[in-house]
């Protein structure tokens, strides 16, 4: 601190707090619900303070499952969620480090046509495509499989994206000196680059395993298998409740258990998330 | 890299696992919208059809809301690599999209005939058939979840309010009269209505007999017009908007929204669907709340109410054999034991009248009253070109239109004549469209 | 941009290989797909189907409701960005100020970027829901009447929350990093000068945070634009009367709960049209300036 100013240091934790204050009371709530009974969460207000049933609710969602024909055990869906997002994250990170190396190190005929082509991706969401995106993955054979699951979704720009900033910061000094050193480009690659891009890899990780566990639609569309579901998926599917009784409880206590992995992961891995991206964004 | 590879290993252990005791049987595929304790009734159908015979074996897959359902089914066919499933289950607005899809879709009545299976048009519930069948009688999708509205009121309410809780209003004047009685008792709202389109405006007309589209509804032409601003639903509407000044009328959001006003106690009377039951009796305990059939404008006799919910259409596109299964599913379906089964543990009305039948032998009825509602209501007289149900193009966004407007009516800024009226224009629009794409 | 230093025939098409056949064929063909559906008047299943160049185009422009969406959409965008914008950066500065406590305010604060968005729409909606939830029933004890499910602006105040609420992390994380990478010493001379917090923030570290700024609005509106699917989604579905339906939800609505399919796919082609050009302004324009 440049100079000590109490009630601005007061301030600063009254700000502070209210802001974690704001981003912890839907959790906080639905935390709260997930520990009573289905009843109590129908009539208004809703509870503050957490209820006796938090065993009897995790239990049943975790070893009983509800609404679910062959009673997939759950911890199978969160195996899927589980390779899903870990495949989502390697792939793509193995496909676009390399894209990002060759558009930014290489000069080659139709480089551009490549650059735009790969980056008109960036932004637009499987959303607005899927019927047609569902006929190519559907004559490709892969519905009902990890292949169908992970694929797809690889077909985005962020990562390589994120790679070409960070890539385009490193000195130009560095591979002029291995090429001097008669070093080939993979060589520059695999022991220079590589190691320098920890950073925006453990920071890409972050995102894109975030990204794969939370999609929604595109498993909720490709699987017909419950042996694929995954978590979110059933969060939503629980709240989707046509007609019948909603049983809040349940689906706050599947909600809390479908974030809870990403969250430990960004929480766990803040230090080297934040590091990443700001070393490519410069 | 190694990871995935181990990662795959395992993943083709589960799915040979989970492969493998399906191999003798033919599999049947069957996409659902029925979520929650609802979805686990029907595994348990398909459990029970399963253990009955040893030729097939029905998948019951749950994918969503009808929105998602439908949105997986349409892909799955479009993409033409037999991914898409033998059953989809559509909601009722979906029917004119469905009959209009050529060569999508597997007409019942002739899956049955072509399957060589017995079937009676005679055993099913006449609006709960008529809904889903030609003008000639005809089945063209499987009912499955059918509702109809029922009135409910909150007897604790009733009581406080000075009113003879066992007893519901008779005719919409009385929902007036007691509304005003509820709010003067300090509760926060008279009356509120779900799914304001399909009980005010669709139900209200079959109620009493007035047509909502030219063309027997839509189900004789699709060169048709909407019908729905007559004097009878304009002076509702009217009656209606001016209740709501004193709050004797509150507006609790469409579809199934405004339940919670009713769940939650602020209002003392509803208008929802039959299928809602079980969960206003949770809500609030069986013992306060009273059931009766839909009210009437001051004298007139009603007819017959007509149903919402959804049908099971089959979809064209799979080997013969296949559908002997799917015919023998309907089948099982069908029977009154199942019906019962299905119509006890979700209040959705049975589709057949044997089913009702044998859940009135069980004393069903008389453990949970007004359960018997929505049956009588249905079958109170034989249906009309009226009454039999709606068949119309872009009924989603008409729905939508009607809901707009009469939003409009509840917030002050029409008259019930005005918001109608434009209603039905642009519906028409929107029903040229439809017949300009199909 | 970066001198390219290396010179091979094969090698750069094998580095790319993948990434392109992936592009190609789950994105490029798709998108063809799409706007040649644009072009057709089909039923759901494409039974039957008929060439009619751009009449789609042209319905969908005559439709008051298409126009309403785009404002719907621009209304929610600038809100989500700038809230979320100016939110994270109030709390990035006071997290900055090396506090006790700063490393646990900000694992506090990080971690809902990490929440699904269809997941972060089922805890607003039981948050906020007019029946049971907990935010309703006091509100109305202040006099509020609160009901999202009838009130459009109220609706359209909530997703715009919950979005908020998604996305403000990712922009405290952000900043904060920006902030933290800007010298101490130039602060520190410019205090010597006798400036003020306030003053130093304007003159000193706003202008050296504007290229974060910058990056971060644009992956703001990408996301408002884009990435809020899930929350309108399990939080008001668009409604009440299409008053949260922004642009990417109504190409879904309509293609599929509607079953307007040239409709949906003609709105699909203008969205890719749209982000083609922002990806284009993207890099012709604000990154240059970002970097330089």
């Amino acid at each position: 601190m440049v100079e000590n100013r109490p009630w601005l240091t007061v301030l600063s934790h009254l700000v502070l707090l209210a802001g974690c204050l704001v981003i912890v009371l839907p959790v906080w709530v639905a935390f709260v619900a997930s520990t009573h009974e289905a009843a109590t969460m129908l009539r208004p207000p809703a509870p503050m303070i957490p209820g006796t049933h938090l065993l009897d609710n995790y239990a049943t969602v975790l070893f009983e499952g509800f609404g679910q024909a062959s009673r997939v055990p759950q911890w199978l869906v969160l195996f899927n969620s589980l390779v899903m997002a870990l495949g989502i994250t390697i792939g793509k990170i193995a496909i676009s480090i390399t894209a990002a190396f060759a558009i930014v190190y290489f000069r080659f005929p139709l480089r551009m046509t490549c650059f735009w082509l790969i980056f008109v991706t960036l932004m637009l969401p499987v959303e607005v495509r899927i019927v047609p995106t569902f006929s190519v993955v559907a004559s490709l054979g892969m519905l009902d499989s990890y292949a169908g699951l992970i694929i797809p979704l690889i077909a985005s720009a962020t990562a390589t994206f994120l790679f070409r900033q960070f890539f385009l910061s490193v000195p130009d000094e560095m591979a002029e000196a291995a090429r001097v050193d008669g070093a080939g480009p993979l060589r520059f690659f695999r022991d220079i680059l590589l190691p320098m891009s920890r950073n925006s890899i453990a920071a890409l990780f972050v995102i894109q395993f975030i990204y794969g566990w939370n999609q929604h639609l595109w498993p909720l569309l490709i699987t017909t298998k419950e042996s694929f579901y995954t978590i979110v998926m059933t969060v939503s599917r629980q709240a989707n409740v046509q007609d019948g009784v909603v049983q809040w409880n349940l689906i706050m206590a599947l909600g809390i258990l479908a974030m809870l992995p990403p969250v430990l992961v960004i929480v766990f891995m803040q230090r080297q998330f934040v590091r990443g991206l700001t070393d490519t964004e410069k | 890299m190694k990871m995935s590879r181990i990662l795959a290993a395992v993943a083709a252990g589960v799915m040979l696992a989970t492969s493998q005791a399906a191999l003798a049987a033919t599999e049947i595929q069957w996409w659902h919208a029925m979520g929650g304790n609802l979805g686990e009734t029907v595994d348990q159908l398909a459990a029970q059809f399963n253990a009955s015979q040893s030729d097939y074996k029905v998948v019951p897959v749950f994918k969503g809301s009808y929105t998602e359902t439908l949105t997986a089914a349409i892909a799955a066919f479009r993409a033409r690599q037999n991914a898409h499933p033998h059953i989809v289950q559509v909601f009722e607005v979906g029917t004119a999209t469905m009959m209009a899809a050529k060569g999508a879709t597997y007409p019942v009545h002739q899956l049955m005939a072509d399957a060589n299976e017995p079937f009676d048009p005679k055993a099913y519930i006449g609006p709960v058939y008529g809904y889903y069948a030609t003008t000639d009688g005809k089945l063209l999708s499987m009912p499955f979840n059918s509702s109809t509205p029922v009135f409910y009121w909150n007897k604790e309410m009733f009581q406080k309010a000075g009113l003879d809780p066992n007893k519901g209003p008779r005719s919409w004047q009385d929902v007036g009269e007691m509304g005003k009685k509820l709010v003067a008792s300090g509760a926060k709202c008279g009356f509120t209505p779900q799914w304001q389109t399909w009980t005010l405006i669709e139900n209200f007309g079959a109620w009493h007999n007035l047509p909502y589209a030219t063309g027997e509804n839509g189900f004789a032409s699709t060169d048709i017009e909407l019908k729905f601003n007559d004097t009878a639903r304009v002076t509702l509407i009217q009656a209606l908007s001016d209740w709501s000044k004193e709050k004797v009328f509150v507006y609790g959001g469409r579809e199934g929204k405004s339940t919670a006003m009713f769940t939650g106690g602020d209002c003392g009377m509803h208008i929802g669907s039959s299928a809602s039951a079980a969960a206003i009796e949770k809500a609030l305990g069986a013992e306060k709340v009273g059931t009766t059939m839909m009210p009437v404008w001051g004298d007139t006799k009603p007819q017959n109410s007509i149903i919402g919910g959804a049908t099971l259409w089959a979809l064209q596109g799979k080997p013969k054999e296949e559908y002997k299964g799917v015919a023998k599913f309907f089948t099982f379906l069908s029977r009154g034991d199942v019906q019962a089964k299905w119509h006890q543990e979700t209040g959705y009305v049975p589709i057949t009248a044997s089913a009702e039948g044998i859940t009135a032998q069980a004393g069903f009825y008389q453990k949970f009253p007004g359960r018997d509602i929505a049956i009588k209501q249905l079958q109170l007289n034989a249906p009309t070109i009226n009454s039999k149900g709606l068949r119309i193009g872009n009924f989603v966004q008409i729905r939508d239109v009607v809901d707009e407007e009469l939003e409009a009516v509840w917030a002050g800024q029409k008259t019930a004549q005005q918001a109608l009226d434009t209603a039905v224009s642009r519906g028409n629009k929107l029903l040229k469209d439809f017949q300009a794409a199909n | 941009m970066k001198r390219a230093i290396f010179n091979d025939r094969l090698l750069p098409y094998l580095l790319l290989g993948p990434q392109l056949i992936v592009t190609l064929v789950f994105f490029i063909w798709p998108s063809g797909e799409a706007i040649w559906q644009s072009m057709l008047l089909e039923d759901a299943f494409g039974g039957s189907s008929r060439f009619v160049w751009f009449r789609n185009f042209e319905r969908l422009f005559d439709d008051e409701g298409y126009w309403a969406s785009f404002e719907t959409t621009a209304i929610f965008s600038i809100a989500v960005a700038t809230i979320g914008l100016a939110l994270a950066l109030l709390l990035a500065t006071t997290a900055d100020r090396s506090l006790r406590g700063a490393g646990a305010y900000r694992s506090l604060l990080i971690w809902p970027y990490a929440v699904a968005p269809a997941v972060a729409g089922v805890l607003w909606g039981f948050l906020f829901n007019p029946g049971a939830g907990l935010l309703p029933y006091y509100l109305n004890l202040m006099g509020v009447a609160w009901n999202h499910q009838i009130n459009g602006n109220q609706a359209l105040l909530l997703v715009i929350a919950a979005a908020c609420w998604n996305q403000v992390s990712y922009n405290f994380v952000f900043f904060l990093a920006g902030l933290q990478s800007i010298p101490r010493a130039l602060i520190e001379a410019a205090a010597i000068d006798g400036a003020g917090p306030g003053r130093r923030f304007w003159s000193i570290v706003f202008p050296l945070l504007a290229p974060t700024g910058f990056f971060l609005l644009v992956v703001n509106i990408i996301y408002a634009f884009f990435g809020t699917f899930g929350i309108i989604d399990a939080l008001t579905k668009g409604g009440p009367a299409r008053s949260t339906e922004i642009l990417v939800y109504k190409v879904y609505s309509d293609g599929f709960r509607g079953q307007d399919f040239g409709g949906s796919a003609a709105q699909s082609a203008i969205l890719m049209g749209i982000v083609v050009v922002l990806t284009v302004v993207q890099f012709r324009f604000i990154e240059r300036r970002i970097h330089y």
